[in-house]
């Protein structure tokens, strides 16, 4: 139950100093005509649904920096330990970064107690987290995992609310996503119809948001096993090009051929080996 | 006990009066992405209709089920009824975030506080806790809280803890952007000495009629009676909400 004393330099945390230095050099930027590097975003659509064994993660594999296609097949769907793993939208950076932090808290957690770490635990830790930063790390996600009480599935928001549910929808392509699942969702389905429906949630995000899209990777998660499934649809293939622009030898005729000797000079050429024992 | 640390404020963060207009979120500061809509950057907030009731015997709470980022439907079955002990539920509205961390951190306090007493505690108590944290955090928190139980010394009562860090103890408390549609019909229609099952009606009509007027508060009404013998819970599905207009 610790209070922070007003005298004491903050030590972890936010550093706030180069916020007055940002906006700054945004001025200075703007009025050269350049605009700020923009953090790069997973425009996304991420999804969890609980079906009859476990839960079935699924996620795009679009980044996006403002309009461009940053990567086209990043992994969103992050480890956390053994038997949970969580969906990331929203800052690229922040959802990697939180996300690892809590497994690395986790699994020293799981050492200190010598059980299976429970997913309602790696909620805790993450809103808290979130919380403490006020909605400043921009981490939409989507948790979810098998323990000890069975399947469970939390959306957990920037600002630090979360939500325990049996189907859940994230990142710009969420409302597509959720459209699909209000339409077919029943309680305890069997793993086919589950990893059938969480492929037609985001591969309805991916038509329908320009900033989801790519393939479709899936995580399926059960009592004591866990599928990682990269690619589980490759929704956008690259196209074969049909034509060639290359030329047979002859095409072109040669009608003169004149060969010019250029005088080189043979520089001294030695040979230092490097110590890599 | 999770620490607050004072944050720049952004320009554009807007105050508004729960009783007024529904509340919404800072404005977050991310990069604004084309691709993006209003939504996925707007905090979560209970948009809300809260209620609870005294009774002889106990207390009966109510609450709508809907969660909203903006115009989407976080979440259309939200439990808002919240409990911080055996005997003591808590109606949060406001920030969805500040709420959650609000009654985590006072359900512990709470907790402690009664392997201390040896006793279950008291509802004061636990508003007053409520009333410490929303009071030394108002510049930073957007909570409007309804405390309401059973405890042996005082029987069935209801504290709120408004926007603000006010504590008060009322008979009846509505609370949320839907409370404003009902002060009228829970004035006129609130009498002393209700039975449990009149409170029940009561509680019912007055969510449906918020429910049906603010567009923040919608899903599913959840009800809770909390008396010395334990905690009923129920829910009122939407096709058998109570009716007021044929219409």
């Amino acid at each position: 139950m610790a209070t922070l004393s007003v005298c004491q330099p903050q030590f972890g945390g936010f550093s706030f100093e180069n916020c007055k230095r940002n906006a700054l050099l945004q001025g200075e930027l703007t009025k050269l005509g350049c605009s700020v590097p923009a953090a790069r975003k997973t425009g996304t659509t991420i999804v969890g649904v609980v079906f009859k064994d476990g839960v079935v993660l699924g996620a795009d594999t679009r980044a996006t920096e403002g309009m461009v296609v940053a990567d086209k097949n990043c992994s969103k769907i992050h480890y956390i330990s053994p038997n949970i793993y969580c969906c990331g939208a929203g800052t690229a950076a922040d959802t990697e970064m939180t996300t690892q932090i809590i497994s690395s808290n986790l699994e020293l957690h799981a050492l200190s107690t010598g059980r299976l770490p429970r997913v309602a635990t790696a909620n805790r830790m993450l809103k808290q987290m979130l919380f403490r930063y006020q909605g400043y790390i921009g981490a939409a996600l989507v948790l979810g995992g098998v323990d000890c009480n069975g399947p469970h599935l939390y959306s957990i928001y920037p600002h630090g609310s979360t939500d325990k549910l049996p189907y859940v929808t994230m990142g710009s392509g969420s409302l597509a996503a959720m459209a699909v699942f209000e339409d077919r969702y029943v309680p305890n389905m069997e793993e086919a119809d589950a990893k059938s429906l969480v492929r037609d949630a985001i591969a309805a995000g991916i038509f329908n948001d320009l900033g989801s899209g790519s393939n479709i990777d899936l995580c399926v998660i059960t009592k004591g096993k866990v599928d990682y499934l990269r690619p589980h649809d490759e929704a956008n293939k690259k196209g074969v090009r049909t034509g060639d622009y290359k030329y047979k030898r002859g095409t072109t005729a040669v009608l003169t051929k004149s060969m010019t000797p250029l005088d080189l000079e043979v520089v001294d050429e030695t040979v230092q080996t490097m110590d890599t024992s | 006990m999770f620490v607050i640390q004072n944050k720049l404020r952004s320009v554009n963060s807007v105050y508004t009066k729960m009783a007024a207009v529904s509340a919404m979120g800072f404005s977050q500061h991310l990069s604004s992405n084309d691709f993006a809509p209003d939504w996925t950057s707007r905090e979560v907030s209970t948009g809300t209709t809260i209620m609870a009731v005294e009774f002889d015997g106990g207390v009966v709470m109510g609450a709508d089920s809907r969660t909203t980022t903006g115009a989407y439907i976080a979440n259309r079955v939200t439990d808002k009824l919240t409990p911080i002990h055996d005997r003591i539920f808590c109606c949060r509205s406001g920030s969805a975030a500040d709420t959650q961390a609000i009654a985590d951190a006072v359900t512990y306090q709470l907790g402690f506080h009664s392997i201390e007493l040896d006793e279950p505690p008291l509802i004061q108590t636990a508003a007053n806790l409520f009333k410490d944290m929303c009071y030394r955090y108002r510049e930073e928190l957007m909570a409007g809280i309804i405390v309401a139980g059973w405890d042996k010394r005082r029987g069935g009562q209801v504290y709120t803890v408004p926007v603000g860090g006010m504590l008060t103890r009322q008979p009846v408390s509505v609370g949320g952007s839907g409370s404003s549609y009902i002060y009228g019909y829970v004035d006129s229609n609130f009498k002393t000495g209700m039975t449990k099952e009149e409170c029940l009606r009561f509680t019912a009509g007055a969510i449906s009629l918020a429910m049906e007027r603010d567009g923040s508060s919608g899903g599913v009404v959840r009800m809770a009676v909390i008396s010395e013998e334990g905690v009923e819970r129920q829910v009122i599905l939407g096709n058998e909400l109570p009716k007021f207009s044929t219409v």
